[in-house]
């Protein structure tokens, strides 16, 4: 699957980091890193974090993978 | 029929049977040919991306991906919906027709069009001899590919990386080697890290950010060669203070060079300041007229700002190709009055150093800074940069927080020094010069660069010496 998060508008609350905590981390006090292509079965702990932003930063592609990508 | 019923029959027939290619496959080409699917253009859209791969995210390569935590072909950005468009990928735009609206291919073909967006970007400034960059172990870092053989080298656990440019990008490479526990030398030019950006204040800050994490920064040098051993590889560097080094991996991190030769001889307002355009995307022509089908977006996009004394500014931003990439798309298919101007206040953030640092504004438009919350000691804190009597941009580091209130601040061009936020105050700073180089002089980190109203004229001043 397929995430990207608005880093401007990130505030690093982190109140996503713990809802998937293989695909989000703090690096520092602030700083989030994160897997932009995580596996697919995490899609659920992924939304959840998702639907946790505060200012709602992060954007999960919800195509599934059939369209017309090249 | 009337007039203005013609008109809205010609927007109905573009919608439906026109021809749109988006020259850059990249975040602003992306978010801008979704939008025009978003806005009902059903006609034909073909996307043209010299890199072979689909549209992905960049700002991670210097990051988790050198790091070694997420693959160099795990950045796919995604897709906000399906664009329905032909995709050339793998194949560069040569050259552009504007007489018979055609994109010429790499590969000789033509592709014609009604309305164009130009989404080029940029590519990394390789070394400057093509000899030395030409050894084993020298990179440079724009490309997911870039990425992927810079962390395979430094997964080797090289002896000594040496960084030459201590830009933002160098700076979070720099950072990155020292996770990894390598060591590693960053040879800057300028008087301090990040200078170009933020000026000579808060160099100093990062500076002494890298020195507490164990790189070994030379500043106020340039490297002036590079050595290979008998196979090739990359061992040596001189420095122009006359020391020399040994190192296996050499990472050339000199700013960027906009990818706008393929517009050579089109009568385009480009070169090697980007396209000039307007607020509203439209490229401008060799004589600074307006075009009616060209649109620009992205790194390469150099537009006037309100904000800023209506200069002409490229914003090589996250989030200025993802705003101008819309706004583009919404402006190729309306006409007057529902075109949108893209005014973005400019924001950027880089993490390093386990510290994020993120800004709003132009820092090198203002001459002063104040450091007005927080702790420089801590790492913690926020300054505004200010220029004659008001905010023109601020800087956080690790005090993301705040950010909006001075972002505010700049919107409306509130006085500088700015009013206290409330609490929080960093006690009696007062504000001192914000020490950035004088811009007449090229400095190799041209993040933001800023010309006068001609951009074939002022602009002049940039011109990298040639080689």
């Amino acid at each position: 699957m397929r995430i990207v998060i608005d880093l401007n508008r990130c505030q690093g609350y982190a109140q996503c980091v713990p809802l998937a905590p293989t695909v989000l981390k703090l690096n520092g006090e602030e700083a989030l890193m994160y897997d932009p292509n995580p596996d697919d079965s995490l899609r659920q702990q992924v939304l959840r974090a998702a639907a946790s932003c505060p200012v709602q930063a992060i954007l999960v592609e919800r195509l599934d993978d059939k369209g017309e990508k090249p | 029929m009337k007039a203005s019923a013609l008109v809205a029959d010609l927007v109905t027939e573009f919608k439906t049977n026109g021809r749109i290619v988006i020259v850059g496959a990249s975040l602003a080409g992306l978010r801008a040919a979704e939008t025009l699917r978003d806005e009902g253009f059903n006609g034909k859209l073909t996307i043209i991306g010299d890199e072979k791969h689909e549209p992905y995210d960049r700002p991670p390569l210097s990051k988790q991906v050198l790091k070694g935590w997420v693959r160099a072909d795990h950045t796919k950005l995604p897709r906000t919906r399906t664009v329905e468009a032909e995709w050339r990928l793998g194949v560069a735009a040569t050259g552009l027709d504007r007489a018979s609206k055609q994109v010429r291919l790499a590969n000789g073909d033509l592709v014609p069009f009604d309305r164009l967006l130009i989404a080029t970007g940029v590519r990394s400034r390789p070394w400057f001899n093509p000899k030395e960059a030409a050894l084993e172990g020298v990179f440079t870092l724009r490309t997911s590919d870039d990425a992927g053989r810079l962390q395979a080298a430094l997964a080797t656990k090289p002896g000594r990386v040496l960084i030459v440019g201590a830009g933002f990008i160098g700076s979070e490479m720099a950072s990155v080697c020292r996770e990894l526990g390598l060591a590693v030398t960053v040879a800057e030019r300028a008087e301090a890290p990040l200078v170009g950006a933020l000026g000579g204040v808060i160099g100093d800050i990062a500076a002494q950010m890298q020195r507490d994490h164990g790189v070994d920064l030379r500043t106020g040098v340039s490297v002036e060669a590079l050595e290979g051993d008998a196979r090739g590889h990359v061992r040596r560097a001189r420095l122009s203070d006359g020391t020399t080094l040994d190192v296996d991996v050499v990472v050339a991190s000199l700013g960027s060079i906009r990818n706008t030769e393929w517009l050579e001889g089109a009568g385009l307002a480009s070169g090697f300041w980007g396209v000039a355009c307007d607020a509203g995307c439209r490229a401008f022509d060799l004589h600074g007229v307006v075009t009616d089908s060209i649109f620009v977006a992205g790194d390469i996009a150099r537009a006037p700002h309100v904000l800023y004394d209506y200069q002409f500014l490229v914003l090589e931003h996250w989030d200025n190709a993802v705003f101008g990439g819309k706004v583009a798309a919404h402006n190729m298919v309306s006409l007057e009055p529902d075109r949108r101007p893209h005014l973005p206040l400019p924001a950027f953030w880089s993490g390093q150093f386990g510290v994020n640092i993120k800004g709003v504004g132009v820092g090198p438009f203002a001459d002063e800074i104040v450091i007005t919350q927080g702790s420089v000691k801590d790492r913690r804190f926020a300054a505004a940069y200010g220029r004659r009597g008001r905010i023109v941009a601020a800087v956080t580091f690790n005090h993301g927080k705040w950010l909006e209130y001075y972002g505010a601040l700049i919107e409306r061009s509130a006085p500088f020094p700015p009013p206290p936020p409330g609490y929080d105050q960093a006690n009696g700073n007062k504000p001192v010069p914000a020490r950035f180089p004088d811009p007449r002089v090229p400095t190799g980190f041209p993040d933001v660069v800023l010309t006068g109203h001609d951009p074939t004229a002022r602009g002049a001043e940039y011109r990298p010496k040639k080689q």
